[in-house]
């Protein structure tokens, strides 16, 4: 091994890791899948504006996908998360319907989150039970004390609030023109941005906090993190905790979309956040995945959604049939690109 | 003792529920030497390595570690790591999913952020330094296991060890990458650090330790330096026998005598866990495998049984050219297995003893051809009362019997499929002595009934008993077969541990 060949070896650039890969195909295939949209179906896919009701209409998701992605990566799993959004929303709107302000429904909102996070956290991964039982029980008694708040839907009445809700971001150079001759702005929800500061936030936690490399040790191999001097059991507590507070987040961001508290918010939202972090290249295993990759994971599925909509199956079931068949496409193509890699690597091991 | 000693244990015990698995044991690690920790299964090596980083917490004795003062206080693996013991195991214990930089630092930073680019020049630096192949930004899922064992060596290294424990760090190693990890244990070894090296593999200890501690029974036998110990010593040594301690074993127990009619025959069989080899086996025959734990004595006969994942090879049953891929085909061709682990491959604890009894029969009629409860009485009656199984009935969960018990269960469930062949791996292992010999003797029985047995056991005195061919493996290689007036003691250590050091 000579001085020049190990120089070249540190500039030389890695192959992908399995993160990237997954999470670089998912990309492709969105964008490859919106470009088809606009070429066969054009309409609204041509306007900017479709992109934006997108990420309007699935803030509160992309925030809670986030969440999820987190504890998958640490092998967990949090199917809580649409049923702590549903008592958000209830619980916020309520309070600010009796004169409530809304700083405190905010906090209010990341309080509930955590507290979910947190009783989750601590049974997991200190009393050591099984997180799905964890959390399905936790989505049981969420989805209850929703219904115990109010049985009815209840409308936001608070006027500040109301107000907040219809502030929009407005962009006008991404706008169209309409048949009258105005110009119509593209509108951005607040949500979206804190939507964004989120999948943001947990990317760069992941990739440069301590505590997110070691996220990737624990679900990576458990066993081999402990040994390593890892603090599995803090982690693992911090990874639910994360996924709470998302939730928390994300049921306020909700309720600034819809405006209203019912017991059937967000219901299957935990579902489809599984999916969506699935479909942007988290494995269920452990060790793998990405927020941006989840963002991407949330924008594909709403989007062929949409397209199942926009080319006339309007009946819904359709749109549970193709989610259905996109997320069994994305698990075949994963395992079979992973596991090539695989052969291909014990190739180049026993060359080499 | 001119040699600076790193580690000295004095006096260790430990005892768990019913055994004593280490007494009163004493072990010297020098700096900058090699130092080969032997014996035989259920020794103590693993229990010593395990009070030494934490693992356990000794109930007597005295650790001492060079620059701690006085007393050693090991309470966890953390703890171990801490004074500078570090160690290496078989099963990589990295993660495969991260860099091979952050598997050197990762766990070791504090702070809230992850210095990426300081430790992956770091990382370099070191895998450059121990000629390791690797790249920092490799992923470890990338590297071959060698390599991968080096990182994790080479993490131990970077964390000051003065004590490098590597237990059983070359059983899933080629030839060639065995020789690599070689040569960066003598580089740690000339820069200081002490190594304890833990292996089944005989020649791998004289190439390249200084000293060798022997441990048999829980009890320390001795610390050699290795040009006092030849090889066949050392092996009489982890089995407890002196060499001309030739107590001939009464040859009138072996009256079997093979008809010369090849029942089974294989030819350079090999499967996922052994490798290719040899065999035949006639009529009547009661033949044996033997060697140290690890030799490949057990994956050779999973091999045959279609255990494991069969990987090439011919297989004749009676001269006819048979396939066996999985055990369902060898029971077809008239096969039997009785595995080595009874709890996790034989019983099937919750299930009765009948139910346990007639499964093999009832796998080979298949599932849409139910037995009768008759029948199935019937049969379970015969062989409880043939092979004098002590159960309080036939419904009985089997798991509530006793080992020995448990065995015969087994032993009725091959025997139910009234097998041309039949294979038992470590039958009498952790029985009574009275079970023991019931066994011993049904074998001889079964082969005067034309029956093929072969049969494997860790202890020298009863496959004598019971064998007329011994086949002798080393290191995963059959490297001898003894039958006849060959079969003695002193002719089976003698094979086992091979010629002198070459």
């Amino acid at each position: 091994m000579s001085l020049n060949k190990t120089g070249k070896a540190a500039v030389r650039r890695e192959p992908l890791t399995d993160t990237q890969l997954l999470m670089t195909i998912t990309i492709c295939i969105f964008f490859a899948m919106y470009a088809i949209a606009m070429l066969t179906l054009g309409g609204g896919f041509l306007r900017p504006q479709q992109v934006f009701d997108l990420l309007n209409d699935n803030a509160a998701l992309i925030i809670v996908a986030c969440g999820l992605t987190v504890v998958m990566i640490g092998g967990g799993i949090d199917i809580s998360v649409g049923g702590v959004i549903g008592l958000t929303v209830m619980s916020c709107v309520m309070y600010l319907n009796n004169g409530g302000n809304i700083a405190t429904a905010a906090l209010m909102a990341i309080g509930i989150g955590l507290a979910f996070g947190l009783l989750h956290g601590f049974l997991v991964s200190y009393l050591e039970i099984q997180p799905f039982i964890v959390t399905l029980a936790g989505m049981f008694f969420a989805r209850g004390a929703t219904t115990m708040i109010s049985v009815n839907p209840q409308k936001v009445t608070h006027e500040g609030f109301k107000a907040l809700m219809k502030s929009k971001i407005e962009i006008p150079w991404l706008g169209y023109t309409a048949k009258n001759g105005n110009l119509i702005p593209a509108r951005m929800e607040i949500g979206v941005i804190i939507a964004l500061c989120c999948v943001l936030l947990i990317f760069l936690i992941l990739k440069n906090v301590r505590h997110g490399r070691n996220l990737y040790a624990v679900g990576g191999n458990q066993q081999s993190a402990l040994m390593l001097g890892i603090n599995v059991k803090r982690i693992r507590f911090l990874s639910y905790v994360t996924s709470g507070l998302l939730s928390g987040i994300a049921g306020f961001v909700f309720m600034m979309h819809t405006g209203a508290g019912n017991a059937t918010n967000a219901a299957g939202a935990e579902m489809n956040a599984i999916a969506s972090s699935i479909i942007g290249g988290t494995l269920l295993t452990g060790g793998v995945g990405n927020a941006i990759g989840t963002f991407f994971g949330v924008l594909t599925l709403t989007t062929i959604k949409k397209i199942v909509v926009t080319s006339g199956l309007k009946d819904p079931w359709w749109q549970s049939i193709t989610t259905g068949a996109m997320l069994c496409f994305f698990i075949l193509l994963q395992s079979v690109v992973l596991s090539r890699r695989g052969k291909k690597r014990s190739a180049d091991a026993a060359k080499s | 003792m001119q040699e600076e000693t790193v580690l000295s244990m004095r006096g260790i015990c430990k005892e768990f529920p019913g055994v004593k698995a280490l007494q009163n044991v004493d072990f010297t690690l020098r700096r900058g030497e090699i130092h080969a920790l032997m014996g035989e299964n259920g020794a103590g090596k693993s229990t010593l390595i395990k009070v030494l980083t934490g693992v356990y917490t000794k109930d007597a004795g005295h650790i001492q570690m060079e620059g701690t003062e006085g007393e050693a206080n090991i309470r966890s693996p953390q703890d171990a790591q801490n004074i500078g013991i570090s160690t290496v195991y078989q099963e990589i214990t990295l993660c495969p999913n991260l860099t091979v930089a952050e598997n050197m630092f990762i766990g070791r930073e504090a702070g809230l952020l992850t210095h990426r680019k300081e430790y992956e020049k770091k990382a370099e630096q070191l895998l450059k330094n121990l000629n390791i192949p690797a790249r920092a930004r490799q992923e470890l899922s990338s590297c071959s296991l060698a390599v991968q064992q080096m990182v994790a060596i080479a993490r131990a290294v970077d964390m000051n060890c003065k004590v490098l424990i590597l237990d059983e760090p070359t059983s899933s190693l080629d030839e060639k990458e065995v020789q690599m990890l070689f040569s960066l244990m003598r580089d740690l070894r000339s820069r200081g650090v002490g190594i304890i090296f833990v292996t089944h593999f005989l020649e791998q200890v004289y190439e390249v330790c200084d000293r060798i501690t022997v441990l048999r029974n829980g009890e320390l036998v001795g610390e050699y330096i290795i040009q006092d110990l030849p090889q066949v010593q050392l092996v009489a040594k982890m089995m407890g026998k002196e060499l001309d301690e030739t107590i001939e074993i009464d040859a009138s127990g072996k009256k079997n005598t093979p008809t010369g009619e090849t029942v089974y025959e294989a030819e350079n069989l090999s499967s996922s866990e052994a490798k290719p080899f040899n065999f035949k086996i006639s009529r009547g025959e009661v033949n044996g495998f033997t060697g140290l734990l690890g030799s490949g004595r057990s994956e050779s006969v999973r091999a045959i049984f279609g255990a494991d994942r069969v990987t090439g090879g011919k297989v004749r049953m009676n001269g006819k050219q048979v396939r066996i891929s999985r055990p369902i085909d060898a029971m077809k061709n008239g096969i039997g297995y009785l595995p080595e682990d009874r709890k996790r491959d034989g019983i099937i604890a919750d299930l009765s003893v009948r139910d346990n009894i007639i499964l093999a029969l009832q796998v080979m009629k298949g599932f849409f051809h139910p037995m009768s409860r008759s029948e199935m009485e019937k049969f379970a009656d015969e062989y409880i009362h043939t092979l004098n199984i002590k159960t309080a009935s036939k419904d009985t969960p089997v798991g509530s019997l006793s080992g020995g018990n448990q065995q015969k269960v087994i032993l009725a469930r091959w025997l139910l499929t009234h097998p041309e062949y039949l294979i038992l791996d470590e039958p009498t292992r952790g029985i009574d002595i009275g079970t023991k010999l019931e066994i011993q003797r049904l074998v001889l029985k079964l082969a005067e009934e034309n029956v093929s047995v072969t049969f494997i056991s860790s202890e020298i005195e009863e496959m004598l008993r019971t064998c007329s061919r011994l086949i002798v493996m080393r290191d995963r290689k059959i490297v001898g077969e003894l039958t006849g007036d060959e079969l003695s003691q002193t002719n089976i250590m003698k094979t086992i541990a091979g010629g002198e050091k070459q």
